[in-house]
């Protein structure tokens, strides 16, 4: 075995392997600092080249690029609070504040490091694990499943906000957006109402972007002043690494919870990052300012993720089972080299095993050097005011979204959900909590079933299920005496938060409950018409929901002024009073604009209306400065478009004419 | 040259690994059909799924085969469990060569259940090309059985199958257990069948089916182990339209010989040609090439020469047997066969078919 590795290693370190792991690592770096634009996406571009590679070299391309995604979308998530894809959303709730307060350098520095020993440590993990992986991956059936997806939901505890009421409707909103589709029990189709899209669910691209990109568009665009004030990285380069240094056993847990949960195939890499927040939040004692930019709550997410595609390797290698959405697509490209995934992996194939773990550790140690590297120029984009940024994030994101099934549809419900998650973010409803219920949902639904399927109720009573219960119990337990909300209040229930006392100012939260409250009956009414096995799940769920509903109103109509229950940010809220305030629908606005143009013109010729409008209406750019940057916008979307080789959604102008590519 | 410079083109992305694909491009245009055209291959499912790998196996070698080497990239529509892109194929596609359609089982099964997403006629289309594939179901030898011989055994036991769901292409399985009149319990919700394969190998289910390539990478040793005895192949479709047995497994019976060593007779009646219908759907034409039906045909022959010619090539026959599965791509009058019979359904059929998935299983095919 030492063998082996020492000669895989060997057969790395040659100029045509680490070339083509540098091609990996840099397309990677590339599509992690985009937003939303994740794994998935990355290894679908290089798709087309690996037909014909010889086998290591390929995979030290493919392995460069997976490993460096949670590395660099670290970028956005810290300097924009865009998360950068779906493994660094959890990096957004410390990092953002972080770069506000113009600590930037030491959250991204913090990040890089935690990144790099999170993927060794995952490497390290997968060198002796792929020995013993086999019965310990076997040993998590159904029943264990279902217990591991409960004690991801657990961590609703602790990202439940102020108002754990509020925090568990959130979490339940989640999970109905969640049970959206094809029931996994009976495949009959839930709340569709007609749509062809709901048949598949929301995808998760556009719940995560909906929820956290948008609400944080919106709100940049109202101040009109750049993402960071004053020096936007600031100093502290070395108080990062520093702080990673005192924080090592923190890192290297949460390094341990990511190889964990990447190793497990169905429980996915989207929820990773949240656990290691939620277990960090946890476990700190001393001086927790989480939320508020505590750069522990960039650590533990960043040494998780990276840590997770060591693990996440292990099934995808050994049963040919992808751990995650990106596995999935690194078996396609296993499979066009010509290598099977299977027990041969670590028998006569152990080799190109060992090869792909020495490329992991080598691409995150790259990774790590090249994001530090380029720290300087890409940080400078957040000293731009933020109106110019605008409209290149806006048709980012939008760009991001319609990869989920290349439709008009995406961008509509992500612009519905956008407007969900802005009145979120504006009444202190826990947007994370709702994203591990959306998650999760499937999952909890499907093992459930599976379990209650193969064991009946015996199935509580298996050791594996009773240890994981005791772990979700713990968890609960320490959550709740830890609750974070979104603006860092560990909280108590304290009645003493800042509040006007006017039941007429309590209006609009108000109102927003009840309309959480009539979705929840939606999905109540519908879950009825369904056989017992299909409605089982968001019938609970709608029920649980309105409950909490059912404690949270009384409070938000009768409870006394600065009771816990309250806030609406357009009361309390850092900006009012402010001069220069625009609308919080400004933005959203403006996006819809995109979205109307779209279905009237297609994507990218209403990109190219757009781009102009904005930047001359909005951002009072000079012609000069419209034309360059409208230009540099359309030329990087076209080529990116090329790259992946897609076609922009289209619009009703593309049903009457004929148009060549990219207007058609 | 047009072709080598879109691909250079490429290139300038930043992709330096594409300069190493320059070699693939082939020779020169020579002044035939497609020379400096893009074909867009659909593929009505997400990067990175078996459709998604037969396609980007496929289409370096129909760039290179096809008259003037025309780029082929492939591009996914997924959505809708496939019925999203290939009612794009339907409502868009010209005849001209330009843009085509590769389907798989799970594009076959609505529109042979009559899923109300479906609006597109494979009766309208013109076939290129078909890759077949086969399957062998096995099972624990905690049953008692020793080999495909004890098949009777299995009557009175309780057996639990890990099923993706009721229309997905599990539903072959399912048909053929009732036929069978075998008590099977399906367990809903898998997500492929490797994730079967790893419920058999933890016990929680004891028959399962895998496709010929992961049988033989991934079940051989546990047969060879003594933890699983196979029973069956799905079997292949000759000229004639018989199932006779897979010579990827000469040793295994197919599904006809076995319902005949548990009957004593052949398998006939409605029940049988639900079976068939979709078995042929989901195995001998589970994946199929189409143009639109107005195509000329000198553009269908010159897509069905290609994919002919491909065969002696060096990179096919080296990853042929990974990708395809040890079955041969066909094309011709086979092609035609496969396709006529693959999506083929009475009305009688369809209905007997889906009026029992709503009443033993639950299944609403969503209202229209």
């Amino acid at each position: 075995m030492v063998d082996t590795l020492l000669t895989a290693l060997s057969a790395l370190l040659t100029f045509q392997h680490l070339a083509y792991m540098f091609v990996g690592v840099g397309v990677g770096l590339m599509i992690g600092v985009i937003p939303g634009l994740g794994g998935i996406a990355g290894l679908s571009l290089l798709m087309p080249f690996l037909y014909g590679m010889e086998e290591t070299t390929a995979l030290a391309m493919l392995i460069g690029l997976v490993a460096v995604i949670p590395t660099s979308d670290t970028f956005s998530s810290v300097l924009m609070g865009i998360p950068g894809s779906s493994a660094s959303q959890a990096t957004v709730l410390d990092g953002f504040p972080l770069a506000r307060e113009g600590q930037a350098a030491r959250a991204l520095s913090a990040a890089f490091i935690s990144s790099m020993a999170g993927g060794i440590f995952g490497a390290v993990v997968l060198t002796g694990f792929v020995v013993i992986a086999r019965p310990i991956i076997l040993s998590f059936a159904s029943a264990e499943l279902f217990m591991l997806s409960l004690f991801g939901l657990s961590m609703v505890a602790v990202l439940a906000g102020r108002s754990l009421a509020k925090g568990l409707a959130a979490c339940c909103i989640g999970l109905v957006i969640g049970s959206i589709g094809g029931a996994p029990a009976t495949g009959e189709f839930r709340m569709i109402f007609g749509l062809e899209y709901l048949y598949d669910g929301i995808p998760l691209v556009i719940v995560g972007l909906g929820f956290f990109a948008i609400p944080e568009i919106a709100d940049l665009l109202r101040k009109n002043s750049a993402i960071a004030s004053g020096n936007a990285l600031g100093s502290g380069w070395f108080q990062g690494f520093r702080d990673w240094w005192k924080n090592i056993w923190l890192s290297m847990r949460c390094a341990g919870i990511g190889c964990i949960i990447g190793a497990i195939p169905g429980l996915g890499g989207s929820v990773v990052d949240w656990i290691a927040y939620g277990h960090a939040v946890q476990t700190v004692k001393k001086d927790p300012k989480f939320g508020k930019g505590d750069i522990r709550g960039v650590i533990a997410p960043e040494s998780a993720n990276n840590a997770m595609q060591g693990g996440a390797l292990l099934p995808t290698m050994l049963f040919g089972i992808p751990g995650s959405g990106a596995m999935a697509v690194f078996l396609g490209g296993m499979v066009l080299l010509g290598i099977q995934p299977g027990p041969s992996m670590v028998g006569a194939d152990l080799n190109i095993t060992y090869s792909v773990v020495w490329s992991l550790a080598l691409a995150n140690v790259m990774g790590a050097g090249i994001c530090l590297a380029l720290a300087i120029p890409i940080s400078r984009l957040t000293q731009i005011p933020f109106q110019r940024l605008a409209p290149f994030m806006i048709v980012l994101i939008c760009f991001a979204a319609f990869q989920a099934t290349r439709s008009l549809a995406d961008l509509v419900a992500l612009l519905s959900l956008g407007v969900l998650g802005v009145l979120m973010k504006r009444f202190g409803w826990p947007r994370p909590a709702l994203l591990i219920g959306y998650v999760l949902a499937p999952q909890a639904e499907t093992y459930f079933y599976q379990a209650l399927q193969f064991n009946g109720w015996s199935f509580l009573g298996r050791p594996g299920v009773l240890i994981i219960g005791l772990m979700t119990l713990a968890s609960v337990y320490f959550g709740l005496r830890n609750r974070v909300d979104e603006h860092g209040h560990v909280v108590p229930n304290e009645d003493d938060a800042p509040d006007v006392p006017s039941f007429r100012a309590h209006m609009p939260q108000i109102v927003f409950a009840a309309a959480m409250a009539g979705l929840l009956l939606v999905a109540m009414s519908d879950s009825l018409q369904h056989d017992f096995l299909g409605k089982i799940f968001p019938l609970s769920v709608s029920v649980v929901g309105l409950a909490m509903l059912g404690i949270l109103l009384p409070q938000l109509m009768r409870g006394k002024t600065g009771h816990h229950a309250h806030f609406d940010a357009e009361l309390t809220g850092d900006h009012v009073g402010q001069e220069g305030i625009g609308s919080l629908w400004g933005g959203l606005a403006w996006i819809a604009g995109l979205v109307g143009l779209t279905a009237l013109i297609g994507f990218y010729a209403a990109l190219l209306v757009f781009f102009p409008v904005f930047l001359a209406m909005r951002a009072k750019a000079g012609p000069l400065a419209v034309a360059l940057m409208t230009i540099g916008c359309a030329g990087f979307i076209l080529t990116l478009a090329w790259a992946l080789s897609l076609n922009f959604p289209t619009g009703l102008l593309q049903d009457v004419v004929e148009l060549p590519w990219p207007f058609r | 040259m047009n072709n080598t410079f879109s691909i250079t083109r490429r290139v300038a992305l930043g992709l330096v690994a594409g300069a190493m694909t320059l070699g693939l491009a082939g020779p020169a245009a020579a002044e035939s059909d497609f020379s400096g055209k893009t074909i867009e291959w659909i593929i009505p499912f997400s990067a990175g799924g078996g459709s998604d790998t037969w396609a980007r196996f496929n289409a370096p070698l129909l760039s290179k085969y096809l008259p003037g080497n025309p780029t082929v990239v492939v591009v996914n529509e997924p959505g809708g469990g496939s019925t999203k892109g290939t009612n794009l194929f339907a409502a868009r596609a010209k005849p001209d060569g330009l843009t085509i359609l590769g389907t798989s089982g799970s594009t076959q099964f609505p529109y042979l259940l009559g899923d109300p997403r479906v609006r597109y006629e494979y009766k309208d289309w013109k076939i290129a090309m078909a890759s077949p594939t086969g399957g062998v179901v096995y099972t624990s030898p905690s049953l008692g059985l020793n080999g495909p011989e004890d098949i009777a055994m299995l009557k009175d036991k309780n057996l639990v199958y890990a099923s993706q769901g009721a229309t997905s292409l599990d539903l072959v399985p399912l048909l053929g257990f009732r036929l069978m009149d075998f008590d099977v319990q399906h367990v809903f919700g898998f997500k492929g069948r490797g994730d079967g394969r790893l419920a058999f190998e933890r016990g929680e289910v004891n028959i399962d089916y895998q496709t010929s390539s992961a049988y033989l990478k991934s079940v051989q040793p546990l047969v060879d182990a003594g933890q699983a005895v196979p029973l069956f192949s799905w079997g292949v479709l000759n000229e004639a339209g018989e199932v006779v047995r897979d010579p990827t497994f000469p040793d295994l019976p197919s599904f006809v010989e076995a319902y005949e060593t548990l009957t004593g007779a052949a398998p006939s009646g409605p029940e049988y040609d639900a079976y068939f219908a979709f078995f042929t759907a989901g195995f001998p034409a589970q994946k199929m090439v189409f143009l639109p039906g107005e195509t000329p045909d000198d553009i269908v022959d010159a897509y069905q020469k290609a994919f002919e010619d491909m065969k002696a090539d060096p990179d096919y026959q080296a990853n042929a047997d990974t990708v395809l599965g040890a079955y041969g791509q066909v094309t011709g009058a086979l092609a035609q066969a496969l396709f006529e019979k693959g999506t083929t359904i009475t009305p009688e059929i369809r209905a007997q078919v889906t009026g029992m998935l709503a009443s033993e299983y639950g299944v609403k095919l969503g209202e229209e």
